[in-house]
Formats: structure tokens, sequence, C-alpha cells
């Protein structure tokens, strides 16, 4: 009989111990499948986040190395720089990319560095316990906005992708989603962009997903599937931002 | 022996290739040397000063406070550092761009028209080569012709002509001061 | 090598040139740093030299990205370096304990400058507690060197990285303004690997050649799993304690009295032993730790058992005064002679008080302020 479906080889034989629902599972599978479909697992190199994909190596079947919370970037600049023959993947959160680690994400996307950045943005601090992130929308209730995101208190939720557009190291910028199987297999069309542009050395790739985080915003998986559609995505639009391939300007 | 030297005057002058010039001399003549340097806030325009040690023995600090010479080449270094000079030390200046006269009546004064001579030679941006032509032909602290071989080391690279304009310099700084003091 | 650096010969450089080029002698495939002074001359170096010999030059968004950077560079099993000054070297803490806790290899440098605060760019001691009590948060230490000339600054900036290796640990120097800063004939010796090297990295990511995946990270969630991973932390750092320490003596077989100091306000010291003897007639030595961590503890403890006391000649208030009392433990008066904020100790007044204290009869101590 023909086998038509497999644990990725770059995929432990552990389950994952993320909540139901949860979006990390499905992007941390997407990218392990693309690491097996170019044939570079031995040479590749995760960084794990500090935030809930903090123990991404349980799961992933490469190298991985865990940064210090915002700092993936200049890990993987260090790395990326030293040793070119490495395949580094950022693997970074909202409050790890667009809080603590702003300098160092938009510095990596300026110097053009040669890893992949995969940004997780699921609105909130999942780890920690569902503090305000970011990312989180205007309205949008945290244990640290209780009475919902108010804009003259902490500004407005970062739109990366659009921050990242206009800076000269950027190959590709794209937005995307796990919300739906459509959006799932457009995300790994988007990474797959990414991994080959990273490969060919043509700058600094990020790729944002958007991803459900149930537990930290108080829903079901399936309410929150349809939160994410009804409020993220009018916000943070789904799309290619930039595109060095087709010098693409704008989302779509 | 030991001797503090400060060299001192406006960003530009190359004061700081003054003090190199002495401690890579220094090193050459198998002493123990050091090379300090102050800038001001400014860089160009503003003050500089250096301070150079050259010793038989080892060189505690290289930061020199009160000069056995200092090597001055404008009139807010001279108003700085004449009081600093130690008792019985030495004051060379430039007395192309200082009109006065040094106030001090315990240290020795050699009187440079730098720029002046400079400019015979050829431009008046070698006045730092004939301050050091001068002080080093006077108090012997470093050879002349040392001064000479290091500036093909300190200045490696630049043209010939450059070169020569500034030993021609150093020369006629030296002849200048007439024999050298027994220190 | 770069032909223009003529290696084996005595050439005339600053400080913080010395510390350069011993770092590209000694294989350094990755300097990251951001600027600062006054350690400017060490980053604008590297940034010709590591470029020349093609390797990796990056100035830094921040000291913070700079000491990551670092981090990635060590888990590919690459040689690299940051440096900084007081300022920059309290926000590279994080990536250092970090490093120190991974058992990653890196070798960075503090060209201390007067503080707290933005404090002012003179010389100055006082990060000797950071750098050798850690530095940052949590249980390590890191190899700190305290060299009092600029040959010593290339020395063991080519040391510090064989250390940094060999015991998987982040090693450091602590230099001043004045080390940095000033110009001194240095013998660029050839760089010579110390013997025992590890021939491998086992912490290398990113290599083909190794079959498991391999994990580097300072998490360790369980309580028993990072408390085994801090006992032999402890146990490596009593090992290194053992074979590192290093220190220096001068005058000290006679003396009555001995001065403690390192780095420039040892170069100050030495001065002072040979005109206090000279000129005083004080029988008065030398005491100079060259590894302020690993701290040399017993040879100085030897000394208090036939000496009558000790002065502690410093540019901080009695930080390393600390780790001289410690030694001696109560065998004799230790005094203090602490400038801060850029002041240097002068000759004059270092020997006014160690005329005080021969004549000491109390049972504290002398301090100069």
């Amino acid at each position: 009989m023909e086998q038509v479906f497999a644990k990725p080889e770059a995929m432990k034989e552990d389950k994952t111990l993320y909540c139901p629902g949860c979006g990390h599972g499905t992007t941390h599978r997407l990218v392990a499948e693309l690491v097996d479909e170019f044939g570079i697992r031995d040479r590749t190199i995760g960084i794990a986040p500090v935030g809930c994909s903090v123990f991404a190596d349980l799961y992933w079947n490469f190298d991985v190395v865990s940064a210090a919370h915002g700092r993936a970037p200049a890990v993987a600049t260090g790395m990326s720089r030293t040793n070119p023959d490495c395949f580094v993947i950022s693997y970074q959160g909202d409050g790890d990319l667009a809080a603590i680690g702003t300098a160092e994400m938009v510095h990596a996307a300026n110097r053009g560095e040669n890893f992949v950045t995969i940004f997780v943005n699921n609105a909130i601090y999942g780890m920690t316990g569902g503090q305000m992130a970011p990312t989180t929308l205007i309205g949008q209730p945290s244990t640290t906005c209780q009475l919902g995101r108010d804009p003259s208190i902490a500004g407005y939720p970062i739109r990366v992708c659009e921050l990242l557009q206009t800076l000269g190291g950027v190959a590709y910028l794209a937005r995307t989603a796990v919300d739906s199987p459509k959006h799932v297999i457009q995300t790994k069309k988007h990474m797959k962009k990414a991994f080959q542009l990273a490969l060919d050395k043509r700058g600094y790739t990020l790729v944002e997903v958007l991803s459900p985080c149930p537990t930290n915003w108080g829903m079901q998986p399936m309410d929150a599937m349809k939160w994410l559609r009804e409020n993220m995505l009018p916000y943070y639009q789904l799309g290619v931002f930039r595109d060095v391939t087709e010098e693409c300007e704008g989302g779509n | 022996m030991t001797q503090k030297i400060r060299c001192a005057g406006f960003g530009g002058q190359g004061i700081v290739l003054m003090g190199r010039l002495i401690a890579h001399s220094g090193m050459e003549e198998g002493r123990h040397t050091t090379f300090f340097p102050q800038y001001g806030a400014a860089m160009r325009g503003g003050t500089a000063n250096c301070s150079v040690i050259v010793s038989d023995g080892e060189i505690a600090s290289p930061m020199v406070e009160t000069p056995d010479a200092v090597l001055i080449m404008n009139g807010p270094s001279l108003d700085k550092f004449e009081p600093t000079v130690k008792s019985g030390g030495w004051i060379f200046y430039n007395t192309s761009l200082i009109s006065r006269e040094v106030e001090r009546d315990d240290v020795n004064v050699v009187k440079v028209p730098a720029n002046e001579i400079a400019e015979d030679a050829g431009t008046g941006k070698a006045a730092n080569m004939v301050m050091l032509g001068a002080f080093a032909a006077k108090l012997g602290t470093v050879g002349v012709e040392t001064l000479s071989k290091a500036l093909d080391k300190q200045l490696h690279g630049k043209s010939d002509e450059i070169m020569n304009v500034n030993r021609e310099a150093l020369k006629r700084g030296a002849d200048l001061v007439k024999e050298p003091a027994s220190t | 090598m770069s032909e223009k650096v003529p290696i084996g010969e005595k050439v005339l450089m600053k400080g913080n040139e010395a510390i350069g080029e011993a770092a590209v002698q000694a294989g350094c495939m990755g300097y990251f740093g951001y600027p600062i002074t006054p350690q400017n001359e060490l980053t604008a170096y590297m940034s010709k030299r590591m470029v020349e010999e093609g390797r990796t030059f990056i100035q830094s968004e921040s000291e913070i990205a700079a000491i990551n950077m670092c981090f990635g560079a060590a888990t590919v099993g690459q040689r690299c370096m940051t440096s900084s000054s007081s300022p920059g070297i309290s926000l590279k803490q994080e990536g250092v304990s970090y490093m120190a806790s991974a058992e990653l290899p890196v070798f960075y440098v503090n060209v201390n400058r007067g503080g707290p605060g933005l404090g002012n760019i003179s010389p100055a001691q006082s990060d000797y507690f950071q750098a050798t009590r850690g530095g940052g948060h949590g249980d390590y230490r890191v190899i700190a060197f305290g060299p009092s000339n600029l040959q010593e600054l290339y020395d063991y900036t080519m040391l510090g990285f064989d250390l940094a290796d060999k015991y998987r640990n982040p090693a450091m120097i602590l230099a001043d303004g004045i080390l940095g800063q000033m110009m001194e004939p240095v013998t660029l010796k050839p760089y010579s690997p110390i013997p025992d090297l590890p021939s491998k990295q086992p912490w290398r990511l990113g290599d083909p050649s190794t079959s498991e995946p391999l994990l580097v990270t300072s998490l360790i969630l369980q309580v028993s799993g990072m408390e085994e991973r801090n006992y032999r932390l402890f146990e490596k750092y009593e090992k290194i304690a053992e074979n590192e320490t290093r220190w220096d003596e001068y005058k000290t077989d006679d003396a009555e009295i001995v001065i403690v100091s390192y780095g420039t306000a040892a170069r100050i010291s030495r001065n002072v032993i040979d005109r206090a003897r000279e000129e005083e007639g004080i029988k008065v030595g030398l005491f100079r730790p060259i590894t302020i961590w690993p701290y040399p503890t017993q040879p100085l403890r030897a000394l208090a058992e036939r000496v009558k006391s000790f002065l502690v000649v410093e540019m901080s208030l009695g930080q390393m005064w600390e780790d001289v009392r410690l030694a001696v433990e109560g065998r004799a008066p230790v005094h203090l002679h602490g400038r801060t904020a850029g002041g240097i100790p002068e000759e004059d007044e270092v020997i006014e008080q160690l005329k005080q204290a021969l004549e000491y009869k109390g049972d504290a101590y002398l301090r100069n302020f």
C-alpha cells in the first residue's frame, strides 16, 4: 500500500505538549517538512525562543539552541556569518520578536542576514500566562490589559511585515495564518520561498504566521480559529509584502 | 634617566604624530617608552595634547603631570602647560603663533619660529617637525636621525615629496639650536 | 597573516590594537562590537583586520546584540570575541551568563572607565566585582585577567581564547582606559596554542558529521537537573583555580609590608616600591595578581604569614581589597589606597600612606580618603 502521509524525518517521535488548538504544532511541522524537502537536516540549526516554543528541541529532529529572550536574530547572525554552511531558522513569538527583540530583528533584517525567521503572532504572551503582546489588538483583553488594550496606555498593535518593508536587506516578507487547511497550505508555500531565498543567500526572510492561542484567549479551539479570522485577519492582512524575486510592492 | 614630555597644540597641528615619533624613536633606541593621547571634545581645531615618556627603566603611569619638557605649538597650550613644567625643565614654544614671553624664570626656554621655518622648508604643515627637530637636537632625548627614520614608519605610504619636506623641516629645526645640552 | 603585520617584531602599538592583533593571530573568526570610549580603537582595528583576513566583523546594534552574536558564533564552533567599556559590559552580562551556563567559549574585553552610571571616560578598575564575581545573574565564574602592560594584553588575549576553549567558559580581560589607549612597544609573538586544547568541539552545531541532534541551552526547568549542572560547573571552576591562577611578585623576599595591586595601579605601585626602598628605606614588595579570577589566594596567604601588613592600591574603592582580606584572614592588617572615577594613584601619596601603615598600631585599617 502506498504511504501518503508520515511524520517528517525532521520531527521527533514525541507528541507535542502544546495546548489543544495551538498553532505551534502545525507551524513546527511545516518547518520540519521543508527541512526534509530541502534535504538540509544535517546542517540545520533551529533557534528556540523564550516563549511556549522554548522546548522546540523536543519536537525538531535537528540541532537546536535556545537563545535569550529576543536575541535570536543576533544569535542567528553569529551562526550564519561565521559558518555560512549552516542553515539557521529563527523561530520567534510576538513578544520575543516585536517587543524585547525589536532592535535585533530590525537590524538583522536591515543587514540582510541569510537566515529564515518564522514569526508566530498569536497576539498574546503564551508561556508567561496571557500578558499583552506588542501585537495584541485594540480592545483585546489580557492579564496586563484586563479592560482591553487601550492605545492611549499601550500604543498600537505592531504590524511587523509593514514595519520591515522599507529595509534594504529584506528579501522576503509574507504574512499568513494557520487557521484553515487553505491557509496552512499557503503558509508552507511562503515558508518554502523563504527557505529557498535564505539558501540562495538573498537576504533576510520572514514569514509571519497568525496563530491561535485558545488557552490565553480564553476560548475553545474552534472559537479561537473563528476569532482569529474575524479579528486578526482584518488588521493583519495576509499576503506577500516583499519578494526580491518579483520586487512586489505592498500587501495584497 | 627618565624624561617626561608633553606635546600640545590645536587639533590638526600633528600633535599626536609628534608624540608617536618620540615614542617610536625611544623604542628604536632600545629605551622603555610610552605614549598617551588626550583629545578635547572637538577633533579639528580643538586642543590636543599627548604625554610621552622615555626611560631607561620600566615606566609606571604613562600620564605626565609635571613634564621635564613641553613642546608647545599654540597660545592656549602655553597658558595651560607653562605652570606644569618641572622647575629646571624646558619649554619649547612656537613663536610663529605665540607672541607672548614665557613668564616663569625657573625653566629653560627655547623659542622656535616653527611655522616660518616650515614654510621656508616647503609647507607650514611641517611646523611640528621643526619643533621636534629643535627639541631632539637640544635635549638629545632621542636622536634627530632616529626621528627621521621613525618618520618613515609612522608616515608609511605618504608621497616622497611629503616625506622630504618633513625630513627637511626636522633638520632645520635641529639646525636652529646649536648644540645638544648635556642633561 | 597580513603581510603588513610584522609578526615576531617589536612594534609601537596602542593597547586596544595589541588586543585586536592578538585575537586575529589566535584565530578569532568573529568580532562583534558596539562603539564606546575608551575601547573604540579595538573595534576600529578589527573592522580592518578581520575583513582583511576574510573573517566576520559586525558593528552590532547594541552590546546585547554583540554578545548574542558571540553566542551564535560559539555554537557553530567558531572562536569569537566582543569588547566594550563598563556600561556596555553591563549590557553584555545577559549573554555572558547564558554562555557560562551553556558552557560556550567566548573571549571579551572590558576597557574599564569611571562609573557608576555613564560615569566618565577616564581609566578605572571599578568593574572588579563584576569581572570576578561572574558579572551577570546566576551561579557562575568567568576567567578574568588583569594585565598591567601591553605585552600582557597581547599575551593574555591569546591565552584567553585558549582557556575559554579548554574549559568551555567565558574568559575576559579587565583593562582600563590607560592600558587601552596608551602606546608601548609590544613584541608580536606568533600564536602558539596551549598543548591541552580540545581537539573536537562537542558543542558545535550544524555539523553534518554529528549523527544525533544536539541541543545547546541554559534552560533546565527541573531543579535537580540545574543543580547538578551547577555543581559540575563549580567543580570546573575549582579545576580552573587549581591550574590557571597566575600572579607576580616583586621584591617580596625581605618585605615587611606588601602592596597588592593589579593592572595600571600595579605599574604605579612598582615605581613606588623602588622609590620607597631607595628614598625612605622601607622594605616593601609588590604582589600582583595577573588572574583576578581565579584569585591567587594561597600565595597571598603564604605572604601573610611573614609580613607585617598589606596595602591594597586599586583604582576602585575597596573591591580587590575584599579579596585580599579573604586571603589574609586576619593574619595582618590590610590597608586601602583607593582612587575612583578616573583618579589615578600618585606615587607620592602611596609612599606617604606606606609610611603611615608601617606605624599603624590599631586593629582596623587605614584608608587614603
